[in-house]
């Protein structure tokens, strides 16, 4: 049952890969979407089975085949259902649906095969997300992990005709495999000390000895090591620099993969291993600090950036950041709600950033947008939920996720973690508000400064290359005419996605109420034991444990709580205001900051140089070590030498060889004869 | 009765006339027939060996060597006339063509 899940998406996948060049629109995209479903169905299913379960023995274990037998290593390519994953799967496989259905619209002006290859790599992605999530060891995680980083691959270079986005695809696989390399010594590590991958087994192993101090032991070093890949995987300094640069790819695609999915990947790894990372208290540090800063700085970047989509993907890497902050101090729970939150919210803010782009025909700069509130009723009251959640105003999904995040931090007694948390979350309100007041509000821009044709010169790829080769495109004059006179607000299927999206942005949040406003943390609840060794390896139940936590907690604990929530409150609707205030009221204001801090504007429009400076530090001397070194110096001078120089040798030893070789009949009976005499002479006198 | 060695003496002096000839002389059909004096030395070493051992096989082994002799003689003249027919010349430093 639970091999159903990934299967659905890869059957969809082969049946558009194999005859997608032959089949129309509407079943390619029809069959991918209805594999998501069915795949959805399956989830969901499967989780209601789950959840009739006694909580505390919440597991559902299906071994397809034994994978790898060596001795006494065993490893059998298993599925694991349990409260984690079953969250996983859910927002998989429901944003994945919801997506898939959307892209059948977005993608509507791509040719037949190009949308069918579209829908496999999307269908695969999926598969292999599913692998992952399910996954109940750390070989079959990785081989899901290694999948969706071939599918981003994929998508990212989609328009592969483009070189910028064949460039992104390849720098956001090379970024990959460097944090993939770290991922797979940690798994060795793992194995030559406990001989085991299960995540169950090792967290048995594992809970059996106390914390370790330092970075030096085998749990901490591996823990780290893993924690470099899932840096990699999603988005963290120092391996982050992908992401912005894959927005290249197709919108849905960024919501689906670099937004809800693919990028969670890592902060679920960690989760999926708690008991391990609670035994090694540095590397948890390590992990909330990474979370930290990459939180502010992305934040601070997003703050400046004129492309929707990098702004996005900025606010994306902030919020991963946050996630990571989470997992770093201990709040599993709170990590994983973000997690399903932001799935949500982000996803509807990319698809409705899709929606805004397709409208106008591929125009990305929010600087040559405006005043869009009018014509794009449903994407901008959709977005502009979206933008509400994720800036953690109260009462909407991202208020109790991030709320919960910042709780934990105080309460865990990070308090410098946790202004730097709070920071972020007045700098999230701030860039997501200037991105809706310049997207929607105010007059249309565009043309408006001139620079409009040039400007849509460099964004000319980003476009959908159909969308652009529509009669829109040639003529400047008619297209503006064209755009500004009725833009066409998003399609049926695009609006009914970012609607449902919307919902579940307002209302997803409500399964983890925190007990202070007198909810219920039914997630917490619902996740806790997957943190913890399972109840039927060790005998005692330990579920019963958090609740009772909970409980005890109320009293003084609430008063905390209240207040820390108000103060997120207000930060939110700080972060609001200043954005209304500078970009509604005094639009001269955002400039004269620029033009007054110069070198500050210039550092976060370039992103603190950090592509500059990795391409200094390490493409650079790679490239020129592999050129001069590698190339021209091994490869033509040693090996090529030595192959050469074997031809050469026998050439010379065969010219002066060649001269006994006379011709002469003579020569050669006076050789045979001295030859003879030789020999009978050896052995005469021998 | 004549004894063995001066047979021997007889038989290495043949043969050192026969390779004389074989490397010393400018014509094809000289080396030829100082190759079957050669032989003809060995056959002589063979006969003589076989006489004072009081056997046969002495003169077994000398009617295969001359079988080979004339076998070799036959082969060996028609080479020489067609050597001759296409180079108008018997001197075997005259064919040196097979050469580096």
């Amino acid at each position: 049952m639970l091999a159903l899940i990934p299967l659905f998406p890869f059957a969809g996948f082969l049946v558009n890969a194999s005859l997608g060049r032959r089949l129309p629109k509407s079943v390619s995209g029809g069959v991918a979407s209805a594999a998501m479903v069915a795949a959805f169905a399956v989830a969901g299913t499967s989780v209601l089975a789950l959840a009739g379960m006694p909580p505390g023995r919440r597991a559902v274990e299906e071994t397809v085949y034994t994978w790898i037998a060596s001795g006494e290593f065993v490893l059998d390519l298993t599925f694991r259902l349990d409260p984690l994953s079953a969250v996983m799967i859910l927002v998989v496989t429901g944003i994945g649906a919801l997506i898939h259905v959307y892209s059948t619209a977005y993608m509507h002006e791509e040719t037949d095969p190009e949308y069918a290859r579209y829908f496999s790599y999307l269908n695969l992605f999926a598969a292999f997300m599913l692998v992952l999530v399910l996954g109940a060891n750390f070989l079959v995680l990785f081989v899901g992990w290694e999948g969706v980083g071939l599918c981003s691959y994929l998508l990212i270079g989609f328009w592969f005709r483009k070189k910028s986005a064949a460039d992104a695809g390849k720098k956001a696989f090379i970024v990959n495999r460097i944090g993939d390399y770290a991922f797979v010594l940690g798994m060795l590590l793992l194995v030559t000390r406990f001989g085991t991958l299960d995540f169950q087994r090792l967290a048995a192993v594992v809970s059996a000895v106390p914390p370790e101090q330092g970075v030096c032991g085998a749990v901490s070093m591996a823990t780290l090591l893993l924690f470099i890949g899932a840096t990699g995987k999603s988005a963290q300094i120092p391996l982050y620099t992908w992401l912005p640069d894959a927005m290249e790819g197709p919108t849905p695609v960024s919501a689906l993969i670099h937004a809800a999915t693919m990028v969670t990947a890592g902060v679920y790894m960690i989760g999926r291993n708690a008991v391990l990372f609670s035994h090694a208290p540095e590397t948890m540090l390590i992990v909330a600090v990474v979370g930290a800063v990459t939180a502010l700085m992305a934040g601070t970047i997003g703050l400046v950036q004129n492309d929707i989509k990098r702004v996005l993907a900025y606010s994306t890497v902030s919020q991963l950041g946050l996630m990571f902050l989470a997992m770093g101090v201990g709040a599993f729970g709170a990590g994983i709600f973000h997690l399903y939150t932001h799935a949500f919210f982000k996803a509807l803010l990319f698809l409705g950033s899709g929606a805004v782009i397709h409208a106008l025909h591929g125009e990305q700069d929010i600087r040559h947008m405006g005043g869009l509130k009018r014509s794009l009723p449903v994407t901008y009251w959709t977005f502009l939920i979206g933008s509400l959640a994720i800036a953690g105003v109260p009462f909407l999904s991202g208020f109790f996720s991030k709320d919960e995040i910042l709780y934990e931090t105080f309460r865990e007694g990070h308090l410098l973690l946790w202004v730097v948390a709070a920071v972020t979350s007045l700098l999230t309100a701030v860039y997501m508000f200037r991105l809706v007041f310049l997207t929607f509000h105010g007059e249309r821009r565009e043309g408006a400064t001139g620079t409009h044709a040039g400007a849509t010169g460099d964004h000319d790829g980003a476009i959908p290359p159909d969308v652009g080769a529509t009669v829109h495109r040639p003529g400047a004059d008619s297209h503006r005419q064209d755009a500004g006179s009725h833009l066409h607000d998003a399609p049926a299927a695009m609006a009914v996605v970012l609607v449902v999206l919307a919902a579940g942005s307002v209302l997803a949040g409500y399964i983890g109420v925190p007990h202070a406003i007198g909810g219920h943390n039914r997630l917490g609840e619902w996740l806790a034991p997957s943190f913890q060794v399972a109840a039927a390896e060790g005998g005692e139940a330990l579920a019963p444990v958090e609740p009772v936590e909970e409980g005890g907690a109320a009293g003084g604990e609430a008063a905390l709580e209240l207040s820390l929530m108000g103060v997120s409150s207000l930060i939110a609707l700080a972060g609001i205001g200043l954005a209304a205030f500078i970009w509604l009221r005094r639009r001269q204001l955002a400039d004269a900051m620029a033009s007054r801090f110069p070198a500050l504007y210039r550092l976060l429009l370039n992103k603190y140089y950090v592509d500059e400076i990795y391409d200094a530090a390490v493409v650079q001397p790679i490239r020129i070590g592999s050129q001069e070194g590698l190339w021209r110096g091994f490869d033509v001078r040693v090996v090529d030498g030595v192959v050469n120089g074997t031809g050469v040798a026998i050439a010379a030893g065969s010219a002066v060889l060649r001269r006994l070789q006379t011709g002469s009949v003579r020569t050669y009976a006076g050789s045979m004869f001295i030859g003879v005499v030789v020999i009978l002479g050896y052995y005469l006198w021998r | 009765m004549i004894p063995l060695g001066h047979y021997l003496i007889v038989s290495a002096v043949l043969f050192a006339i026969g390779s004389a000839g074989v490397f010393l002389r400018r014509n094809l059909i000289t080396i030829l027939l100082s190759v079957e004096i050669m032989l003809n030395a060995v056959n002589l070493t063979f006969v003589a060996f076989g006489r004072q051992h009081g056997t046969v096989d002495g003169q077994i082994v000398v009617f295969f060597v001359m079988t080979v002799a004339a076998a070799e003689a036959a082969v060996g003249l028609a080479i020489v006339i067609a050597l001759y027919r296409h180079r108008e010349s018997l001197n075997p430093d005259a064919f040196t063509a097979l050469r580096w």
